[in-house]
């Protein structure tokens, strides 16, 4: 897929350097890069928010200046120089695939051979006299640093995890405060990421609407398509509680819910919205359809809160295979239950 | 990372001691402070906190370190299930 073309966007002009003329970045993003942020946390475009690799110019940078290197995610660049600001410093961007640094460097694409491979190929050492790299330390999984000075006689410094601090990082002489190297999860990060559990769901959800809707027609007598109408809508506000209650409610509300398995805090979740509308409807409600609603939205929530564990930065993949050893079992016994309450709920008018 | 602390017990990070030079790297690259480095030896002082990144591993140069490294991630480790193969995140 060809790369959009921001270049307009963020570049003002060319530094000479004995490796050729390097594109210089501006430091101060514009309402179409806020804008593209929105759009790409919707999933819109994702693929091509990307620029290309290679290197550039922040700032007026001389041989000695320092040596930043990021991916080439779109949204990744514009974090890295919005932070630039009166930093005069050289950007070797990687090929990422326009993924950002966390992920890129668990899939290897941000990795030891891509960061030996670009620096060859900019002619860096023709263009700095010293010979160091800052990385971004999230992109450690991915890159080795002795091979990296193996491979290209650069040695590797990992800068800190947030590149708001890296204004901090150079004026303290490469070094890193220990609170610079933790990665956090606060609220804001958390929020920024529900809508693309939402979107991820849209499908899943699209596949299941017509099945919802056919076992919604089961009725006394014959087929009913008022009453599928009926008891489908009503099936589906509860998929959908279900959903916000694992994708939205449980992440930002995730550090107070007591429990560490994801799969519980969204169950927990799903059990307080599940009983607090067999409250508010108890009149419209059977006992049947109430006991279907108390083993429907817990197990919609609990499974979709799982999923949850692919946008945390602290959970560990053993940690994850057991939590899901567990609790799909559990999740699918609560499910099928609740469809035999649903149904025979019905039948029994 | 008070309240993000995920299941214990089940992280796979180890140390072999004596392979160690001290160099520090991977109290350095740990974005969860799982080891420190006090007195030319690495130690692992909070395994529970390790998510598992492979970070420490990939950086140490006296390969003193193992861990199996991956996503904690339920859909891809669903995909993997289903397919068959290794899981592979989606991000
Ligand atoms: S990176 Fe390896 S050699 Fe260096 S301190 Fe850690 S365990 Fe020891
Ligand atoms: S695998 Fe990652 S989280 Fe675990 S100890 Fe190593 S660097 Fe830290």
């Amino acid at each position: 897929m060809e790369p959009v073309s921001y270049r307009e966007g963020f570049l003002d002009g060319w530094v000479e350097t004995p490796a050729g003329p390097v594109p210089r970045v501006v430091a101060t993003l514009r309402a179409r890069d806020i804008l593209g942020r929105w759009k790409v946390r919707w999933g819109i475009g994702r693929g091509r928010y990307r620029i290309a690799p290679r290197l550039y110019a922040a700032g007026n940078p001389v041989p000695e200046s320092p040596v930043l290197v990021t991916a080439n995610y779109k949204m990744t660049w514009d974090a890295l120089r919005k932070e630039l600001g009166g930093v005069d410093a050289w950007i070797l961007v990687l090929d990422t695939d326009g993924v950002n640094v966390w992920c890129a460097a668990g899939k290897g694409a941000f990795g030891t051979d891509e960061v030996v491979r670009r620096v060859t190929e900019s002619r860096l050492a023709d263009v700095v006299t010293h010979r160091r790299l800052i990385l971004p330390q999230l992109g450690a999984p991915g890159v080795s640093a002795h091979r990296v000075r193996k491979g290209c006689g650069f040695g590797v410094t990992y800068g800190p995890v947030y590149a708001r601090d890296i204004k901090r990082f150079l004026a303290d002489g490469m070094k890193a405060a220990p609170e610079m190297r933790r990665v956090a999860f606060p609220l804001a990060e958390r929020l920024s990421l529900t809508p693309m559990e939402i979107v991820g769901l849209l499908k899943p959800v699209g596949l299941a609407l017509p099945v919802l809707f056919l076992l919604a027609g089961i009725g006394p007598g014959v087929f009913s398509l008022s009453g599928a109408w009926q008891r489908g809508t009503a099936a589906l506000a509860i998929l959908a509680a279900g959903i916000l209650g694992g994708a939205v409610a449980t992440p930002l509300l995730l550090p107070w819910i007591p429990w560490k398995a994801f799969s519980i805090k969204g169950a927990f979740i799903g059990a307080l919205l599940a009983a607090s509308g067999a409250a508010l409807y108890r009149d419209a409600v059977g006992p049947l359809q109430t006991l279907a609603i108390l083993s429907a939205l817990p197990a919609v929530s609990s499974f979709v809160a799982m999923n949850f564990t692919g946008a945390t930065p602290f959970t560990s993949p053993s940690g994850v295979e057991k939590e899901m050893r567990r609790a799909i079992p559990v999740q699918a016994a609560l499910a099928a239950s609740a469809i035999v309450f649903w149904i025979t709920g019905a039948l029994a008018g | 990372m008070n309240g993000f602390r995920y299941l214990e017990g089940v992280a796979t990070v180890r140390l072999a001691e004596a392979s160690c030079t001290g160099c520090g790297m991977c109290a350095k690259v740990c974005p969860h402070g799982v080891f420190s480095v006090p007195d030319g030896k690495a130690r692992i002082i909070d395994r529970d906190a390790c998510m598992e990144c492979g970070a420490c591993a990939m950086n140490c140069p006296g390969n003193a370190i193992t861990v199996s490294p991956g996503v904690g991630c339920a859909t891809s480790i669903l995909n993997g299930w289903l397919s068959g193969s290794k899981p592979s995140c989606a991000c």
